[in-house]
């Protein structure tokens, strides 16, 4: 099935300087009754976003006016936690293309690739560099491009190449998905079954 | 990468096709699917016309949002109801086996797998759960998946992974009275901190993981996910065959015997390299208990909270979970005030756990302010509290039991832990609002639970025993 395509984003970004940042945070349990993939946005990070009184915490960021984009910048370890693939389809509804750490949960992060959300891993310092940055001047602007798998900051001349295994890459640019490719080859999957003679 | 350890030998036998600088197809042999994580999966196979691949390898069970009372009533809450009989009704569309709610084989997908001996050595084992992993305990591969993976594993029983690196954490000498594998992995965790093998498939092993019954080794697996582990797994040995033997496959197949003989060989060669390889001494692990807001975030339960931060997160961090926590850096976590007691989930919800909670509450009186919620992973799990006469005793001491599920590991159902309270929790997760918004959670081993139940506080278990 199509997903929304991938190569080349411009935007600012929206800093989160905490570490470990949870599936439960992203999207709490209390969220996943639902039996569709649509609308999750609306409660992203619901309990920091709103106080116990159900107000806006005019403290967390995504309440802030200031910060505003589609690259959300955060601390490393993001998407610990549930396999919960809700929480990427928050991210994502919210508006989000691309989160920046310096390392990613692994299953989030396959999560992320098979709905078109980019993760983009740079070295912790440089993630910390970013996040100060951008807390001081809320404007900078941060470019990505995934054929050459490049992320840049025009504003400091700052580079830096990001790894992505080129299957996954062109599945992002094209705006494929595994199932398509994985469907393609039934006869192979047939054929491992009767030499393996899987147990049943 | 690592080299002829154990988790190549079952991923190698796996590899369909090697995608050219990509990830490999790995062909699945068991599904676990619950209500959760699978009806926009199945919506997405209905979408493209495909059908269910290979249902018969494929098992469904209602367990994340269903009540834990009054399990012959319908669900009470609409979009749980909803979900289940979602789950019910594809099962029913595609020839899927399910165990829904009620079912004599319901509970909570990864205890109902092994104790029925779907999960079985040598196999490659997914689910849209992260605690997948503890199927691993069986000499398996096993891993949580999102939905989309899901939808892949329904329509073509593959899936596209990158091979992960391998760590091996082994664990030599004796266990402390008062200490389980609970307190293993926590002490594991805490060292590693949450996102410490993140990348890596980590097999246990060691003199200390021989001893250990199969309800303890997937306590292990289970929690291998919180230190950011793709999965962990343990070589099967005579304790798993004797457990698999007793289990409702190997009853009804006897012909399956054969197969036992096959999985002597599951087992790392001489030869085996591992990208990282850790030593614990059990003798140095004592009863553990979390004080923050993420599992690697615990301590021995005689030890004070950490002035700092350690390597796990930055202060601001740190200072933001103890605030969650109401806790002060530098102050002893035994004493602390409990409100509410969770014993159960697919950590510490099979038999052996609550054998351990009984003998420590048997003979005593639960405290009067505490809320106990005791949970059976599964229906045989049950019934054989039953049969034991451990529900007597729990009964005695004060307690009542419920019916199984998920219940408060995640709260997504009303079992919920009200905002601001404090509960010494088996499960696996002490994420700000894991069991419900506001609730602060002590994650530990049944003994510390059960010591916190009848003290109110947090009791160091050894001094009870």
């Amino acid at each position: 099935m199509p997903k929304e395509k991938l190569n080349i984003l411009e935007s600012t970004c929206v800093p989160l300087p905490l570490e470990n940042i949870d599936t439960d945070q992203i999207i709490p349990a209390r969220f996943l009754s639902a039996t569709s993939r649509e609308g999750f946005g609306d409660n992203l990070f619901r309990d920091w976003r709103y106080t116990k009184n159900g107000e806006l915490n005019k403290d967390f960021v995504l309440n802030n006016k200031t910060h505003s984009g589609k690259i959300l910048v955060a601390g490393k370890n993001f998407g610990c936690g549930s396999s919960r693939e809700h929480a990427v389809w928050a991210v994502y509804d919210y508006g989000f293309r691309v989160v920046i750490s310096s390392f990613f949960a692994d299953i989030f992060k396959n999560n992320s690739l098979n709905n078109g959300l980019l993760p983009v891993v740079i070295p912790e310092k440089n993630v910390q560099n970013l996040l100060t940055l951008i807390k001081i001047k809320p404007e900078t602007v941060v470019k990505i491009n995934v054929a050459d798998r490049k992320m840049e900051i025009p504003s400091t001349g700052e580079n830096f190449t990001f790894d992505i295994n080129p299957y996954k890459q062109e599945c992002l640019i094209k705006g494929l998905d595994d199932i398509d490719y994985l469907l393609n080859m039934k006869d192979m999957i047939v054929e491992f079954e009767e030499r393996k003679a899987i147990m049943r | 990468m690592g080299y002829n350890t154990l988790f190549d030998k079952i991923w190698d036998a796996h590899v369909v096709h090697s995608v050219k600088d990509g990830p490999d197809v790995i062909y699945i042999d068991r599904h676990y699917i619950h209500e959760v994580t699978s009806p926009q999966a199945f919506k997405g196979l209905g979408e493209r016309g495909v059908p269910v691949f290979r249902p018969a390898q494929t098992l469904a069970t209602a367990d994340h949002n269903t009540p834990t009372k009054d399990q012959h009533l319908p669900i009470r809450e609409e979009l749980s109801r909803n979900q289940v009989d979602r789950l019910t009704e594809n099962c029913k569309k595609y020839g899927i086996e399910l165990f829904g709610l009620g079912h004599k084989y319901n509970g909570i997908v990864h205890v109902i797998g092994p104790e029925l001996g779907y999960t079985r050595p040598g196999m490659t084992i997914v689910c849209g759960d992260s605690h997948t992993s503890t199927h691993g305990a069986f000499g398996t591969v096993a891993f949580g998946i999102g939905t989309s993976e899901v939808e892949m594993v329904l329509a073509t029983q593959c899936i596209l992974q990158s091979r992960p690196q391998a760590m091996r954490i082994t664990i030599d000498g004796n266990l402390n009275k008062g200490v389980t594998s609970k307190d293993i992995v926590m002490f594991i965790i805490a060292k590693l901190t949450s996102g410490g093998a993140t990348g890596y498939f980590v097999e246990f092993s060691g003199s200390t993981i021989g001893t250990l019954s199969m309800e303890a080794r997937m306590t292990i697996c289970n929690m291998s996910i919180e230190m950011g582990a793709r999965g962990g797994l343990i070589a099967p040995d005579d304790i798993t065959f004797k457990y698999l033997r007793n289990t409702r496959y190997y009853k009804e197949n006897p012909e399956a015997e054969k197969e036992i003989e096959s999985w002597k060989n599951l087992k790392s060669g001489s030869d085996a390299v591992f990208d990282k390889e850790i030593h614990i001494d059990a003798d140095s692990i004592k009863p553990m208990v979390t004080y923050g807001t993420n599992p690697g975030m615990a301590i021995a339960v005689d030890e004070s909270i950490p002035d700092t931060a350690g390597t796990g997160e930055s202060e601001a961090s740190y200072m933001k979970s103890l605030n969650y926590m109401g806790l002060r850096p530098g102050s002893k976590i035994g004493g602390q005030h409990v409100d509410y007691v969770f014993l159960g989930s697919c950590t510490n919800g099979r038999i052996e756990d609550f054998r351990d909670f009984a003998s420590l509450v048997k003979g005593r009186k639960k405290a009067p302010g505490v809320t106990a919620l005791l949970v059976p992973g599964s229906k045989l799990v049950e019934e054989q509290i039953k049969i034991e006469g451990l529900l007597r005793i729990i009964n005695e001491a004060g307690f009542e039991l419920r019916q199984p599920g998920c219940s408060s590991c995640l709260a997504m159902n009303e079992d919920k832990i009200p905002a601001g309270s404090y509960a010494v929790s088996t499960s696996n997760r002490n994420f700000e609002g894991r069991q419900g918004p506001g609730s602060r959670t002590f994650l530990a081993s049944p003994l510390t639970a059960a010591a916190a139940a009848i003290t109110g506080k947090i009791t160091d278990p050894r001094t009870m025993l």
